[in-house]
């Protein structure tokens, strides 16, 4: 299935979009994060990454649907 | 009161939106840009948010913090953008009846949204740039 992906920070940097649509082979946000992974290795290098689904932080095995709000939290800094 | 704001952070307003007749302490925390990280000297920050995630993380902070200590209100403003040397980068705000209950809730709220809260820090340099943390 498609899904489009919002990046934030170093992820951005990295993906090069503020959207970025991946294409995956199943619907767990396990195997959007293999795509990402081969697409792009940078994304292993991050002291950690988290995927968000609707505004909140997922598990590996949250499902996915082509609807949701998903986005890539990297490392974050704040304050 | 949970902000984000792109212009400078109003803590009188926060201030006043902690103050409450049961309280006994009002504790501040005013987090500001700091000129230097280990060798480097900074120009400039640069924050930047995911709004809607922020607020809702910060709103589970909240939460967390009132069942932990006798919180009355607490008011929270971060500023995203492009920040120079000295101005405030996040301002917490904490109401509570005694004063070591505001420190210690103030203290957990900072120290928690720094952890969670997806909002990224770009530090600008002469000659480069880098986001915070990012790497190992």
């Amino acid at each position: 299935m498609k899904l489009t992906v919002k990046t934030f920070g170093v992820a951005r940097d990295v993906m090069g979009g503020k959207e970025v649509v991946i294409e995956t082979y199943g619907n767990l946000v396990l195997d959007l994060r293999k795509e990402l992974i081969l697409k792009y290795p940078e994304l292993e290098k991050l002291r950690s990454l988290f995927i968000a689904v609707n505004q909140s932080y997922s598990e590996e095995t949250t499902e996915l649907k082509e609807t949701d709000e998903i986005a890539l939290i990297p490392p974050v800094s704040g304050g | 009161m949970i902000e984000i704001t792109d212009q400078p952070i109003n803590r009188d307003k926060l201030i006043k939106a902690t103050e409450s007749a049961e309280a006994g302490a009002l504790n501040v925390f005013i987090g500001t840009v700091r000129a230097k990280t280990s060798e480097k000297k900074v120009i400039l920050l640069e924050y930047e948010c995911y709004e809607p995630m922020a607020k809702s993380e910060i709103e589970k902070i909240i939460i967390q913090a009132t069942t932990r200590w006798p919180v009355l209100k607490v008011a929270i403003s971060h500023r995203i953008g492009i920040l120079k040397i000295g101005e405030e980068a996040v301002v917490v705000a904490v109401s509570t009846p005694h004063r070591k209950e505001s420190f210690e809730a103030c203290q957990f709220i900072i120290d928690s949204l720094k952890q969670t809260v997806p909002i990224w820090k770009k530090e600008i340099f002469d000659g480069g740039e880098e986001w915070v943390s990012a790497h190992p």
